[in-house]
């Protein structure tokens, strides 16, 4: 028993570690604070995939009681690492992805047209700003036939990040 | 019926669609997310290695000092040598005339023709031949230096302005060398005019390639508009900081007749560029900051001109002033100084003035209270947002803008609204690595902030490509600098490995890489880059250093000498280029060895004289007694055995 607790110290000790690095790299005064709009960025860095609306109870928990438009380490570190431990947040696997883009690719072609999937994008779920569709569709599109190839599109990705 | 049965299949359709929207749009929130991370740590990496090296510039400075009080051999030899050193100052019309109308045009010559009194029809002439890129013949180069240096003795050390409604003034920072980012400026902003003024905040030369062009269009722009064109002095205008930053390179490439002398000339036109400028008595504008002791009374007053370099500090001259005093205590023969009655003490700042510049050209802004040397620059220092405030109050002012610090976004404001940087050199690390931006000001209206990125055809690629590009440069420069302690890393693993397994857990390996490094970098983010880890998520330190070594320049050299060499060819770069008053290239093997030998105690390093030596012989670049020294360091690089090698040499030297 005594050599499961010192492990999960260890295991504690380095999600600090993890999570300071993190934190600091966004910290750009060091003075322990980040910009709370920074804060998805340093969750998600983490490998958590929270959805916005979970995101936005995240930070309500860390944020201060009036908000300042900072998130101090203190308050961060705790919730951060209770998050962490639970396993909160898992990422998507890459074939419950590809099932997403196929249930939208209704007529099962292989791919989307730029105007379904902005259309997905910036109506449904939590939609996209302007900037992410952007973002998206300057990776996703292939130039000569203007349209998303999404099983490719998936592997290029899954490729990049690891 | 029939419609209950297909409004509920359309239910469940859009539930599903709604479902698999959500997923794609979380997956790539995070994927998003994790790239721009990825962008941050690749920035935080090139910032740390840029300050760490501008540390290097402090031990530098004083290893100079101490060669100056050792080293009486050059002290007899080479007067000139000293002279540099000390400083010295050009006789005025003498040396204009020897340098310039000696200097012809030839018929050949296609590039621009600028005629003097310059109008704002020359600044547009550079304008267009450097976008064709033309280079400016020396000439005209020195003789816009002269007039220059000539029109910029009459301004204070701050220069006054005043803006009205119908006259904004803009502010640049940094430009280091990169003339798109220039051109880009004036195309969104126009040139420079009576009517148009412009601030340009310093550094805006080194480490970019277009340094010269810069200059020129920046100087003859306040040749034509000397009230509305202010320039302030940057850290890196400074002829030491030019040798080690790429500067001087590319003055002795573009002009291989005349560079020299245009280096000689520059040096002091460097010297008399103002402190700052204040702007409507309330708007401070420098280009580093501020620290606690800063007395603008004081600096208003100073000769500014007598600040040569950030390396140089003033050697306390006052014992060896009374020469005879010294000589009749301590009986010992001091250093002799009589050699050049013309320079020395009365040619440098007193000691306190000398560091109120450097903490003006060298300070950053920090969340911190209170005020703390400057660490990882090794000068100026940092400033809290209580600094900020009492040095503005009691000079009366209401802002502080500076420069200095590559932002991301090009500009960022901080200290409650008190402190703005702004930075005007987009993709300053790599392409994509941040925006530039200028500011636009007027009267008692809220500043303008203004933001571009100069975007090549490559340029326009997907987001993840250009994160790509980033993190790849960073690691790189990551791995050399690795690779240049990689004597002093192996210890400290096996220092912590006391089973001698050959692993370390990840909080042991961080640490020592934190250690010995001296580099503040999220170590675990970045360790899937730069090592192997086995199942147990333990690593193999080793894997280090797998798939990348230095080459060695003769085969039977030592390993850590090799390294040793590597790790400071920075360093011995600009010793060289100093000592080699009349930049030839050569000095003599005499010099080499006692300048080895100073170095070597100067810097603890363990090598011994006679390895060295035999090194210089053994690659054959004794030409007549004398060391080629590019050569030497040139024959140094690192071997990245995934890539090729091409793009090593050119980026390291």
């Amino acid at each position: 028993m005594a050599d499961d607790k010192e492990r999960e110290e260890l295991v504690v000790a380095e999600y600090h570690r993890k999570i300071k690095e993190a934190f600091e790299v966004f910290d750009h005064e060091a003075n322990n604070t980040v910009d709370v709009r920074e804060i998805g960025t340093i969750i998600r860095s983490l490998g958590c995939c929270p959805s916005e609306g979970e995101l936005h109870d995240l930070i309500a928990e860390v944020e201060e009681e009036e908000p300042t438009g900072y998130i101090r380490y203190e308050k961060f570190l705790p919730v951060m690492t209770e998050v962490l431990l639970e396993r909160r947040y898992r990422p998507i696997p890459e074939d419950t992805l590809l099932r997403a883009f196929e249930v939208l690719d209704s007529s099962k072609r292989g791919f989307l047209t730029r105007e379904e999937l902005i259309k997905y994008m910036t109506e449904e779920g939590e939609p996209f700003s302007q900037e992410e569709m952007e973002e998206m569709l300057s990776a996703a599109v292939d130039p000569e036939s203007n349209s998303i190839h999404y099983k490719d599109y998936i592997a290029m990705m899954v490729v990049d990040e690891s | 019926m029939g419609c209950g049965t297909s409004s509920s299949t359309k239910d469940r359709k859009s539930e599903k669609a709604l479902k698999a929207a959500l997923v794609i749009q979380n997956w790539y929130r995070g994927y998003s997310a994790r790239l721009k991370a990825r962008q941050r740590y690749a920035l935080t990496i090139f910032q740390s290695i840029e300050y760490a090296d501008e540390q290097g510039q402090l031990q530098l400075s004083n290893f100079f000092s101490f060669m100056l009080e050792n080293y009486t051999q050059i002290h007899e030899k080479d007067p000139e040598l000293v002279a540099r050193l000390f400083g010295r100052t050009l006789q005025d019309s003498k040396d204009r005339q020897e340098y310039v109308s000696f200097v012809d045009v030839p018929d050949s010559y296609n590039g621009p023709r600028l005629q003097f009194p310059l109008t704002f029809t020359d600044i547009d002439l550079l304008v267009e031949a450097f976008k064709q890129q033309q280079i400016l013949h020396a000439h005209y180069v020195l003789e816009v230096l002269f007039e220059t240096k000539r029109v910029l003795k009459q301004m204070p050390n701050f220069t006054q302005v005043k803006t009205s409604p119908t006259k904004e003034i803009t502010i640049c920072g940094d430009l280091h060398g990169k003339l798109d980012d220039l051109f880009l400026i004036f195309y969104k902003n126009g040139l420079p005019s009576g009517s148009n003024s412009y601030i340009f905040n310093g550094d805006f030369v080194d480490r970019g390639k277009h340094s010269m062009e810069i200059l020129m269009i920046l100087f003859v722009s306040f040749l034509v508009y000397p009230n509305d064109l202010h320039l302030n002095r940057g850290n890196h205008e400074d002829f030491m900081m030019n040798l080690r930053y790429g500067f001087t390179k590319e003055i002795l490439h573009k002009y291989k007749l005349h560079g020299k002398k245009i280096l000689q000339i520059l040096e002091d036109v460097y010297t008399w560029l103002p402190i700052g400028t204040i702007i409507d008595n309330e708007i401070l504008v420098i280009h580093g900051g501020i620290s606690e002791s800063t007395d603008l009374n004081l600096l208003h007053r100073i000769e500014r001109h007598k600040m040569k370099s950030v390396l140089m500090p003033p050697i306390s001259i006052d014992e060896d002033q009374d020469t005879d005093l010294k000589k009749t205590k301590t009986g010992a023969n001091v250093v002799p100084r009589e050699g050049k009655t013309n320079e020395s003490p009365s040619e440098q700042l007193p000691k306190h003035e000398w560091e109120q510049v450097i903490d003006i050209l060298w300070s950053d802004p920090r969340g911190k209270r209170g005020c703390y040397p400057n660490t990882s620059r090794g000068g100026g220092c940092y400033f809290g947002p209580d600094i900020t405030s009492k040095i503005l109050n009691k000079f009366q002012l209401k802002m502080l803008i500076r420069s200095h610090e590559c932002k991301p976004e090009g500009y960022e404001i901080c200290h409650d609204g008190k402190v703005v940087t702004v930075f005007s050199a987009s993709n300053y690390y790599e392409e994509g690595s941040n925006r530039g931006a200028y500011i636009k000001l007027c009267c008692d209206m809220t500043p303008r902030f203004f933001q571009y990125q100069v975007t090549r055809a490559t340029c326009l690629r997907p987001l993840y490509q250009r994160v790509n590009t980033m993190e790849s440069s960073a690691i790189r420069i990551l791995k050399e600098r690795m690779l240049s302690r990689k004597t002093d890393l192996i210890r400290a693993f096996q220092l912590q490995d006391r089973s001698k397994s050959g692993k370390l857990s990840m909080g042991q390996w961080a640490f020592s890489m934190e250690n010995t490094l001296g580099l503040n970098l999220p170590w675990r983010s970045l360790s899937p880059h730069l090592v192997t880890t086995d199942k147990n998520g333990n690593i193999n330190y080793m894997s280090t250093f797998q798939d990348i070594h230095i080459q060695k320049p003769v085969k039977e050299a030592q390993s850590t000498l090799i390294e040793t060499l590597y790790r400071y060819r920075s360093d011995l770069q600009i010793i060289f280029n100093v000592i080699d008053s009349d930049h030839s290239g050569l000095i003599s093997m005499e010099e080499f060895r006692a300048m080895w030998k100073l170095f070597n105690s100067h810097y603890s390093i363990h090598i011994e004289d006679f390895q060295v030596d035999e090194l210089a012989e053994r690659m054959d670049l004794n030409k007549d007694g004398s060391i080629d020294f590019n050569e030497f360091l040139k024959a140094f690089y690192v071997v990245h055995k995934l890539e090729k090698l091409n793009k090593s040499d050119a980026n390291l030297l």
